[in-house]
This record gives C-alpha cells, sequence and structure tokens, in this order.
C-alpha cells in the first residue's frame, strides 16, 4: 500500500509545485516587480566600532554617562524609557545621592492615586521608580527605547547611522550612482516626515536630533561634535537594553574555561577507556 | 531483551540488596543504561546525540520551571515580566538566554540524530517503532518550541501565532472555527497565551514519556551500528558503561562549550530583533518569520503559490508542510534495500547528501523575504523533498546494486574475526 501510494502522493506534490513554479515564472516574465525605492536607497548601518564589541569588549562607564546625558538632554522628550529604573543607574557610576537628585529633578514626574479621595497628583521620582512615561502629542509615535538597541538590525551601529544620516532628499544618490527622485519622482518625502536612507522604507517622522556641535555640554571636557553625541547616545542605549553585557561575558570566560579543560580531561578519559578496544 | 551475555546486576552492598529485593529500580538502571546493556563496539560520534538530545531536554525542563516562577501569562504584562527576569531576577538573564538558545541547541541536536537515521537506516526493522516514536517527539518538540515563543509576547510571538494558528484555517468549511476554537477568541489575545504557557509547560513531559518509550523499544533489538550487520556475538559489543559513558562525557563536554558560547557570548544570535518590541495587532512586522528550526517547513508552506485543480494554494501549502513531516512515518516501509548502512549504499548515498543540501537550501528561502527568487528556489527544493522520500528512495532501493558488507561488526573493527569462517566471502582456513 505504501509503496503504491507513496509516489502518487510524491507525484501529486510535485505537479503541484511545478505548477507554482511556472505560474510563478511566467509571472516573473511577462510582469517582472521594479525593484522599489525602498530596496535601492536603503542604506545599511555604518560600520562603527564600540567599546563593547566582541567577546572581550565591555561597556565605557564615562561615555555610557555621556550617553545618559544626550538621552536625558534630547531624546527624552519625546521618549520613553520604561523598563529601566533610575537605580540602574548605579552601573553608570553614578553614587546613591547623585541617583537621588537625577531622580527627583527628572521632568516628567510620577503619578500617585489617592484611593481615599479619587484625586491624582504627581510626586518627584524616587531611585526605585522606572523612568516615567512621556507623552508625545506630535506626528508619530516615539517608541520606548529600553530595547531598541536589540530590537533594530544592527543595533548601536543602526542607532549610530540613523542619528548622523539625516541628508537632503534632493539630489540625493546611493553608491550606484542613481538618484533617488529622478528614479522614483514620487518618493519626495511627505510634508512631517524626514529623509534617512537607513530608516527602513526612508522616511521617518522624528526630525532630526542631533543637530550641531555642542547641543549638550559634556561635564568630562570631551567635544560634544554630532559623531561624539551618536556614538554616545548608542552605546547608553545598548547598555539600556542589555545592562547585564558586562556580568554576562565576564561570567562566560571562566565558565568556557572550565568546560574546556573538562572536556579536555574527558577525551583522555574516554582514550583510557577504549585503549584495548581499538 | 538483551543479549545472553549481558552483565547481570550483583549488588554487594546489603543495603542494595535489600532495596534490589524490593524495588529493582537500580537493577533497572543497569540494565538500560550501564554495564548490563551490551551495545556494539562500533558506533561513531553520531550515536552521540541521542543522549545530547536527552540532555537538552533536561536543560530545557529545569531552566524552564525556573523561569515559569518569574514569568507572567497575561497579555498585559507577559512582555514586561520577561523583562523583569533579565533585569531584576538573580541570574534571570542567564536562565532566560539558556532556555532560548537551549531550544535552538536541541533542535540542533535532534536534526543530527534524525539525519543519523536517514543514512543509517535505522528505522528498518526491525527497529521501525523506534522510528515512529522518534517522529512523534519531534512533532511534540515542534508544538512545544513554537508555543514557547509565543510566551514574552513580542511582535514575532505575536505574528507568529496568528501565522501559524492561521494554517488551521485553511482547512474546509471547519477551518475558521477551528482556528477561534485553538486561541480562544479571533486573533491571539490573553485566552491564547494563557493556553499556550499551561501547553508549553505539560508538553514537554509528554516528549519525556515519550522518550521513555522510544528508549524502552531501543532495548527490544539494540542499538543499531555504523555497518548496519546485526550484533551477532560477544566481540561485537561493549557495556555502555564505561565505554559509553565515557564517550557521551566528551560529547557532552563538546556541546556544553558550544552551548555556553552561544548563551554568553551570542546569545540573541539565533532570534530575531523584532522580537524585542512588544506585541501589537495594529502593526504586522515587514517579514514574518517563525524561528530557525522551522524554516525548511516554512519555505515549503510558502512554495504553494498557485491554485490547484480544486484546492486553493493556501490548502496545497499546509497539507504538504505537514505531510513533508508526515512522510517520516512510512520511512520503512519506503526504503525496502536489505541493507542499512549508507557506507554500502553508493547510490543512496549520492542522494542522501543532496538531501541534506535540499533541506539546507530550503533552510535558508524560509528564513528570507517571501520574494523571487527565493519562491522559486523552495519550490524545486520542495520538489525534490518529496521526490526524495516518496520516489527515489522506493526507486534507489530496488534498483541499486549495495557493496559487500563485513561478516561482523568485529571484522569491520578488527581486520579478522574468528568465527569469519562462516562467511562465503572469506577462504576457508586449511
Amino acid at each position: 500500500m505504501v509503496r503504491l501510494f507513496g509516489p502518487l502522493v510524491g507525484l501529486f506534490f510535485a505537479v503541484a509545485l511545478l505548477w507554482s513554479f511556472g505560474n510563478g515564472a511566467y509571472n516573473a516574465v511577462t510582469q517582472p516587480t521594479p525593484p522599489t525605492a525602498e530596496a535601492l536607497f536603503h542604506k545599511h548601518p555604518k560600520e562603527v566600532a564600540f567599546s563593547f564589541d566582541g567577546p572581550f569588549g565591555t561597556f565605557d562607564k564615562a561615555q555610557l554617562q555621556r550617553g545618559f546625558k544626550i538621552y536625558q538632554e534630547v531624546c527624552s522628550n519625546c521618549h520613553s524609557l520604561k523598563q529601566v529604573a533610575f537605580r540602574d543607574l548605579g552601573q553608570l557610576g553614578y553614587k546613591e545621592a547623585e541617583i537621588k537628585a537625577i531622580a527627583k529633578n527628572w521632568g516628567n514626574k510620577a503619578q500617585t492615586f489617592d484611593p481615599k479621595t479619587g484625586d491624582r497628583a504627581d510626586r518627584p521620582n524616587l531611585p526605585s521608580d522606572h523612568f516615567p512615561p512621556v507623552y508625545y502629542a506630535g506626528q508619530g509615535n516615539p517608541p520606548d527605547l529600553s530595547l531598541v538597541a536589540k530590537s533594530r538590525h544592527g543595533g548601536a551601529q543602526y542607532i549610530h547611522s540613523l542619528l548622523t544620516g539625516y541628508v537632503d532628499q534632493v539630489g540625493y544618490k546611493n553608491e550606484a550612482g542613481e538618484e533617488l527622485l529622478k528614479k522614483f519622482p514620487d518618493a519626495k518625502t511627505p510634508d512631517g516626515l524626514y529623509f534617512n536612507p537607513y530608516f527602513a522604507n526612508l522616511n521617518l517622522a522624528m526630525p532630526q536630533p542631533l543637530t550641531s556641535d555642542g547641543q549638550v555640554t559634556y561635564s568630562d571636557g570631551t567635544k560634544a561634535t554630532v559623531d561624539q553625541m551618536a556614538m554616545d547616545v548608542s552605546a547608553f542605549l545598548t547598555w539600556t537594553a542589555e545592562p547585564k553585557l558586562d556580568k554576562r561575558k565576564q561570567t562566560g570566560w571562566p565558565v568556557l574555561g572550565f568546560l574546556l579543560c573538562a572536556t579536555v580531561l574527558a577525551y583522555l578519559a574516554k582514550r583510557n577507556v577504549w585503549a584495548d578496544k581499538h | 531483551m538483551s543479549f545472553p551475555w549481558a552483565n547481570e546486576y550483583k549488588p554487594s552492598h546489603p543495603l542494595m540488596k535489600w532495596v534490589d529485593e524490593r524495588l529493582p529500580l537500580p537493577r533497572f538502571v543497569y540494565s538500560a543504561v550501564g554495564a548490563g546493556y551490551p551495545v556494539p563496539r562500533n558506533l561513531n560520534y553520531m550515536w552521540n546525540f541521542g543522549v545530547l538530545a536527552g540532555f537538552a531536554l533536561v536543560l530545557q525542563i529545569v531552566t524552564g520551571v525556573v523561569l515559569a516562577m518569574h514569568y507572567a501569562a497575561n497579555s498585559g504584562v507577559a512582555f514586561d515580566s520577561v523583562e523583569h527576569i533579565m533585569r531584576d531576577v538573580n541570574w534571570g538573564w542567564m536562565l532566560r538566554y539558556a532556555h532560548a538558545n537551549g531550544a535552538s541547541m536541541f533542535f540542533i541536536v535532534v536534526y543530527t540524530h534524525i539525519f543519523r537515521g536517514f543514512f543509517y537506516s535505522s528505522y528498518k526493522a526491525p527497529r521501525e517503532m523506534i522510528w515512529l516514536l522518534g517522529v512523534v517527539i519531534f512533532l511534540l518538540m515542534m508544538a512545544t518550541a513554537f508555543m514557547g515563543y509565543v510566551l514574552p509576547w513580542g511582535q514575532m510571538s505575536f505574528w507568529g501565532a496568528k501565522v501559524i494558528t492561521g494554517l488551521f484555517s485553511a482547512i474546509p468549511l471547519v477551518g475558521t472555527p477551528l482556528q477561534q476554537w485553538l486561541l480562544g477568541g479571533f486573533a491571539p489575545d490573553n485566552a491564547a497565551l494563557n493556553r499556550f504557557f499551561s501547553l508549553h509547560f505539560l508538553l514537554p513531559f509528554v516528549i519525556l514519556g515519550v522518550i521513555i518509550l522510544h528508549v524502552w523499544a531501543l532495548h527490544i533489538p539494540g542499538s543499531s551500528n555504523p555497518t548496519g550487520v546485526e550484533v551477532k556475538q560477544e566481540s561485537d559489543t561493549v557495556p555502555f558503561h564505561p565505554y559509553y559513558t565515557a564517550k557521551d562525557g566528551f560529547g557532552l563536554g563538546v556541546f556544553l562549550i558550544v552551548y555556553c558560547g552561544l548563551v554568553f557570548f551570542a546569545p540573541n544570535l539565533l532570534g530575531h530583533p523584532d522580537n524585542y518590541i512588544p506585541a501589537n495587532p495594529l502593526s504586522t512586522p515587514a517579514h514574518i518569520v517563525p524561528e530557525w528550526y522551522f524554516w525548511p517547513f516554512y519555505a515549503i508552506l510558502r512554495a504553494f503559490t498557485s491554485d490547484f485543480l480544486f484546492i486553493p494554494a493556501k490548502l496545497m501549502g499546509v497539507l504538504a508542510m505537514f505531510s513533508a513531516i508526515l512522510v517520516w512515518f512510512f520511512l520503512p516501509w519506503l526504503d525496502t534495500s536489505p541493507v542499512r548502512s549508507g557506507h554500502y549504499r553508493p547510490l543512496f548515498r549520492k542522494f542522501f547528501y543532496l538531501l541534506v543540501v535540499d533541506v539546507l537550501v530550503l533552510g535558508y528561502c524560509g528564513g528570507a523575504p517571501a520574494a523571487e527568487p527565493y519562491v522559486m528556489i523552495s519550490q524545486i527544493a520542495s520538489m525534490y523533498y518529496f521526490l526524495h522520500f516518496l520516489v527515489i528512495l522506493p526507486v534507489v532501493s530496488s534498483i541499486e546494486t549495495p557493496q559487500p558488507l563485513p561478516f561482523s561488526i568485529t571484522e569491520a573493527v578488527l581486520g579478522k574475526d574468528e568465527h569469519a569462517t562462516l562467511s562465503p566471502a572469506t577462504p576457508a582456513v586449511a
């Protein structure tokens, strides 16, 4: 039975696939899909090096503090950071008193609700609070940034490229030398959106956030160029997405070292046991 | 059953004698995975993967049970509870990465185990039942892994659940009500998340039960081996312990090095970034893809792009995807060659390697966007997949001339066997 019906079933699927293939091939020839503007003009993130790259890389706390300052003064106007608590800033090297002050002076306050009177009110944030929600009335829907470095292909490199990648759409050419608006006159960025070739569909609602050198004053004397600020905030957002990165790698090395020794011993034990059987 | 020369369990300590008379559990273990189980002496490293799969299951259960202590299966808080595990639970990040990458390692090991079975025809008589139970385990694993991936309630969780349960809606007449019944609603939501969590907790223990049957069935004829020649005499076997416990110990070390390399240095390598975005029913991801271990089957599902006869393309895809696994159930009866091992089957061997490449190509296409040329490549590759199992294998079995087999396992290992005078291929000793 199996030997009779098996080949029939196999041929049935094969013919059905051939039919799909034939239709697909016919359509591909008669109505080829033209390449989209996104496919031709979207750019992959720039290759930049971060201190936490590779199996030995660790966070640079001074850089994370600078990045936090960018978040505080620029990003936090529109973007929340709800998975992170103020107390977590201790990992960046802030002292307890500094964290208390940062939490207390944070622009958006924590919300309270009195169940007896039904009154809602604000209170200053505490170190144990998570970063408060941010309400944004403008166009677009600013995503929460806690996990942004892990939820985008390219991670920190992508964030850096996006922040430094705003260009004038008029006259913009890709690597092949094709001009976007000549090839796709309909692809003009709509009002209220901004052109950025690193964004998946080339236009996003966020205006260029880091516009000029010295937009933020660093307390450690680092020169705040646009590129430096973009690097710092990308590093900071990698930390918010993966705060245990240093601990993870620190744990990994002794674990691998132990396993390597144990595996060599296991191999020698195996050879010893098998010595008379080969 | 075991071979007559199997070592017998002889407890020496009075306490163990006392236990053995009342509950012979130590005797059972001794005969199952101890010195009382004679195993062919010529097993290569491909035979490590059964034990590794068992280890991977235990790892998933241990990490999973602890994760379940901190996870909240409610669509409002599930995503945040996973982040709570990653940030605030002591070593929670390690548990979660160990569980997520443990699933990948489990599938790597099981796929190797299955393809070992293909090459050495481990499914042939008298081992059909072991094979059938193995396919059941694989199906249960797929269901468990799918439901586990839904639990973090990220974008891929939600849309994956929507697409996979949507497959059932392709069934004529009852499809849509069936999908709604499975989900407990019109789209994945809290009801679906809760039942998936419940089943994700239950199924691993069902898998454990079927593994016990799988190993039980294995102990009836005993392990197969790379020559495919059955065990004939005591010199063909060695006791499982210490020979294969030692060899499995080494294999386990290599497994753990690869696994810990992933967990500690590339924990998100095999995952999809979109699953770090909370589920949003109003925003469809650009490319919905399942986890990598489903890609070959996903490619087969998407290869059917045109209605065929009276059958809608979607239904064809669903039928083909399930058939791609169900066909394994019929392997023992499709491959009729009396020779088991691919080492002695020159023609079969070529098609086997073609199948390996074919499944890798399918996997690559399944992970790629549903666009040309990937769809056309998947169509060709799916065609080969079905023809391989259902047409090529039966034909090859009947036309192929196998190479001569060794007289015994002992001869295959040592190059000589004093009992080999019985073999007509060996000249009689004067």
